[in-house]
C-alpha cells in the first residue's frame, strides 16, 4: 500500500510535467492546426539558457526566468520566420519543417554545449515522499493552467486568440490581427513548454534529454483531445499516474509500451480524445 | 490533406514514366507486372554497372542506399498513397532485423531466400497487428500512436535480454559470396547485389500495387475519406491493406541492414531514424517511387558529406558529431520553404521548363 501511495504521488508530480507539454502542444495545435515536434527543442533551448545564466549568476531563479522569457521568445520567433511561411503548403510539410527544426536545435546545442550531460538542479529538495519538488511541480503547473484559462476566457486578448484560431476569416474582418495572434499563440506555448523543461530536466540535461517526456507530452494530448486544453491536463494527470504504475509494478521498459496500449485502447472508442466532441461536417 | 500542393503533386506525378520513344503505345500496352518488373531489371543492371565501376569500398554504401529506399518506398505508398502518415516506420525496420539476426543466429541452415520470407510474413503479422489497432485513427492521432510505437519497441530488447541482447543486440555472422564467385565480386559487393535484388523486387510489387486498383482506393481514401467510403471503397480494409505492405517493406529493408551489417542493436532503431524516414520521404517528393531514390541517397551520403566536411574542416569532436544532423534540418526546412513538392517535384519542374511542349 506505501509502495502504491508512493507511486501515485509520484505519477502525479510527473503527470503535471506531461501536462505542462501537452497544454503547450495543444495550443498550438489550436492555433495553427499544426503538432509541433519542435516542442522539446524550444524547451532545450530554455533550458540550456537556465543552465548558462544560473552558471554565470548563481541563482536558481534568475535562470528559471531567463529560461521562460527564452521560451517566450523563440517561440514567437520561430513561428514568425519559420512557421508562417510554410503554414499554407501542407500540413505534411509543416510537419517536416518542425522534425527539421528540432534536429537543428538538437544539433547546435550538442555543438554549443556538448553531447555529454550536464547537472541540472531541481528549484527546491526532492528528497522524501512528495517533496517539496513535486509540490513545486504540481503547483506551477497549476497556476499556468488557470491563468491560461482565465487568459482565454476573460481577457481581450484571449478572445481575440479564440477568434484567430477557430475562424480566421471573419475575425480578420473584424479587425483581428490573426497573424499577431497566432505569434502570441506560440510565444504562450512556448513559455509553458520551458516550464515544462525546467520541471522535467533535472538532474541531468542533454540534448536528447526530452524526447521520451515529449512522447508522454504528445500521449497526453492525444488522449485527451488535440483540440481540447482541458482534455490536456486531464491527459498528462493520467499518463503519470499510468506510466508510475506501470514503472512501479511491471518495469520502466514496458512503460512506452503501455502508453501505447493507453492510447489505442482510448482512441479506439473515442477516435479525437476523451473530451472531443463530435464534429458536423459537409462533404 | 486535400491541399492545393496535394493535388499539384498529384497530377505532377501521374506522369512520371520517363519513356517517351515512340514505341510508348507497345510498352504501355504490357501488363504492368511485367513492365515492372522489366523496369526492375533495368535498374539492377544499373546497380550491378555502377559496383563494378565504383569497386569494393562504396558497395556498403551502395546496400545501404538500396535499404534504405526500400523502407522510404514502403512509407511513400503508406503516407504518399493513402495519406496515413506514420512516423513509426523504424519499429518495422526493427522487427525485420532482429527477425533476420534470430534467423541466422538459431537457424544457420536456413538459406537467405527462406529468410527474407520468414521476415516478410513476420512484418506482416506486426503490420495487421499495428495496422488494424490503428485504423480507427487519423491524422495527427495516428502519428502519435505510430510515434509512440516506435520509442516504445526498442525498450523489448531490454525486456528480453536473453533473446535479444540488451543494448548490445544481435551480432551475427552473414555468409559472403558463394564459392563459385569468390574470385568475381568480393563479399560487400556480392551483398550489395543481394540486397538490390531484394529491393528492385519490392520496388516492383510496390510500383504494381500503387498504379494499380489497391493503390487507386488508397488515393481516393487519402482525398477524402467520407466520399471514397460512399463511393463503396472499403475504408478501413483498404488502410489496413497499406499499413501491412508498408510495414511488409519496412521489415524487408531492416533484414537486408541486419544482413548487410551483420548486427541488430535497439540504438540504431531510434525515433531519430523513424522520423528521418519520414521527413526525408517528404525530401525527395512525396508521390512517386522516385522521390524515395532521392531520399535514400539524400539519408545516406548527407551525413557521410557533412561528416567529412566536418572531419577536414578540424572542428571539435563535439562539432564533427552534431553538424549532420543540424545540416539534415537545415536542408528540410530550406526544402520545405523553396520546394515544397520535394527534390522529385524541383527536377519535375525543371523538366518542364527545359521541353515545355511535353506538359500533358
Amino acid at each position: 500500500m506505501d509502495h502504491f501511495i508512493n507511486l501515485t504521488l509520484n505519477g502525479l508530480a510527473s503527470g503535471a510535467t506531461y501536462a505542462a507539454l501537452a497544454l503547450s502542444l495543444v495550443i498550438i495545435y489550436q492555433a495553427t492546426r499544426l503538432v509541433n515536434f519542435a516542442q522539446p527543442a524550444l524547451a532545450l533551448i530554455a533550458v540550456y539558457t537556465a543552465y548558462t545564466v544560473t552558471q554565470l549568476t548563481g541563482s536558481y531563479w534568475i535562470g528559471f526566468a531567463a529560461a521562460l522569457t527564452a521560451g517566450l521568445v523563440s517561440g514567437a520567433l520561430v513561428e514568425r520566420f519559420i512557421i508562417r511561411p510554410i503554414a499554407r503548403t501542407s500540413q505534411l510539410n509543416a510537419i517536416i519543417v518542425t522534425l527539421g527544426l528540432l534536429l537543428v536545435v538538437q544539433g547546435l546545442v550538442g555543438v554549443v554545449w556538448g553531447n555529454e550531460q550536464h547537472g541540472f538542479g531541481y528549484a527546491f529538495s526532492y528528497v522524501g515522499r512528495f517533496s517539496p519538488a513535486n509540490v513545486f511541480a504540481l503547483g506551477s503547473v497549476g497556476v499556468v493552467a488557470l491563468l491560461l484559462f482565465a487568459l482565454y476566457r476573460f481577457t481581450p486578448l484571449g478572445l481575440r486568440m479564440r477568434a484567430a484560431a477557430f475562424h480566421p476569416e471573419s475575425a480578420r474582418l473584424s479587425g483581428v490581427k490573426v497573424g499577431l495572434m497566432l505569434t502570441a499563440g506560440w510565444a504562450i506555448a512556448s513559455f509553458i513548454g520551458a516550464l515544462a523543461g525546467m520541471l522535467a530536466g533535472p538532474p541531468f540535461i542533454s540534448p536528447n534529454v526530452f524526447d521520451v517526456v515529449f512522447v508522454y507530452g504528445i500521449t497526453a494530448a492525444v488522449i485527451g483531445g488535440l483540440d481540447n486544453p482541458f482534455g490536456a491536463v486531464l491527459g498528462g494527470l493520467f499518463i503519470g499516474l499510468g506510466m508510475s504504475y506501470v514503472s512501479g509494478y511491471a518495469g520502466p521498459e514496458l512503460a512506452t509500451l503501455a502508453a501505447l496500449a493507453i492510447v489505442v485502447v482510448v482512441l479506439s472508442v473515442r477516435p479525437d480524445g476523451i473530451l472531443s466532441r463530435p464534429t458536423a461536417r459537409k462533404v | 490533406m486535400s491541399s492545393p500542393t496535394r493535388q499539384r503533386a498529384e497530377r505532377a506525378a501521374t506522369p512520371a514514366n520517363p519513356s517517351a520513344a515512340p514505341s510508348e503505345g507497345r510498352w504501355r500496352s504490357l501488363p504492368s507486372p511485367l513492365r515492372h518488373l522489366l523496369l526492375a531489371a533495368l535498374g539492377l543492371a544499373a546497380v550491378t554497372v555502377l559496383l563494378f565501376v565504383t569497386g569494393d569500398l562504396t558497395a556498403l554504401r551502395v546496400a545501404a542506399v538500396g535499404y534504405t529506399m526500400l523502407a522510404v518506398a514502403g512509407l511513400q505508398l503508406l503516407v504518399g498513397g493513402s495519406g496515413q502518415v506514420s512516423l513509426g516506420h523504424g519499429a518495422f525496420m526493427m522487427i525485420g532485423a532482429y527477425t533476420m539476426a534470430l534467423l541466422v543466429l538459431y537457424q544457420p541452415m536456413f538459406p537467405l531466400s527462406v529468410n527474407m520470407l520468414i521476415i516478410v510474413v513476420v512484418a506482416v503479422v506486426a503490420g495487421i497487428a499495428v495496422g488494424a489497432a490503428t485504423a480507427r485513427l487519423h491524422g495527427p492521432y495516428l502519428a502519435g500512436a505510430t510515434l509512440i510505437l516506435a520509442v516504445g519497441l526498442p525498450g523489448l530488447t531490454h525486456r528480453y535480454h536473453d533473446l535479444l541482447g540488451g543494448s548490445n543486440g544481435i551480432n551475427v555472422r552473414t555468409a559472403g559470396a558463394p564459392p563459385l564467385l569468390q574470385g568475381l565480386v568480393t563479399d560487400s559487393e556480392w551483398k550489395a547485389l543481394v540486397v538490390w535484388t531484394v529491393v528492385v523486387v519490392g520496388l516492383a510489387v510496390l510500383a504494381v500495387v500503387s498504379t494499380g486498383r489497391l493503390g487507386r482506393r488508397m488515393r481516393a481514401i487519402r482525398d477524402d475519406e467520407t466520399a471514397a467510403s460512399m463511393a463503396g471503397i472499403p475504408v478501413g480494409k483498404t488502410k489496413v491493406v497499406a499499413f501491412v505492405i508498408a510495414s511488409a517493406a519496412g521489415g524487408l529493408a531492416g533484414g537486408l541492414q541486419a544482413y548487410v551489417l551483420g548486427t541488430a542493436t535497439p540504438s540504431t532503431f531510434t525515433l531519430a531514424l523513424s522520423l528521418t524516414l519520414l521527413a526525408a520521404l517528404v525530401l525527395g517528393g512525396i508521390g512517386s517511387l522516385w522521390g524515395a531514390l532521392w531520399a535514400s541517397i539524400a539519408i545516406v551520403y548527407l551525413e557521410i558529406w557533412t561528416s567529412d566536411l566536418a572531419g577536414s574542416l578540424g572542428l571539435s569532436r563535439d562539432a564533427e558529431n552534431n553538424l549532420p544532423v543540424v545540416f539534415f534540418g537545415v536542408v528540410l526546412i530550406l526544402v520545405m520553404r523553396f520546394w515544397p513538392l520535394g527534390i522529385h517535384g524541383a527536377l519535375q519542374r525543371l523538366a518542364l521548363r527545359i521541353r515545355p511542349t511535353k506538359s500533358r
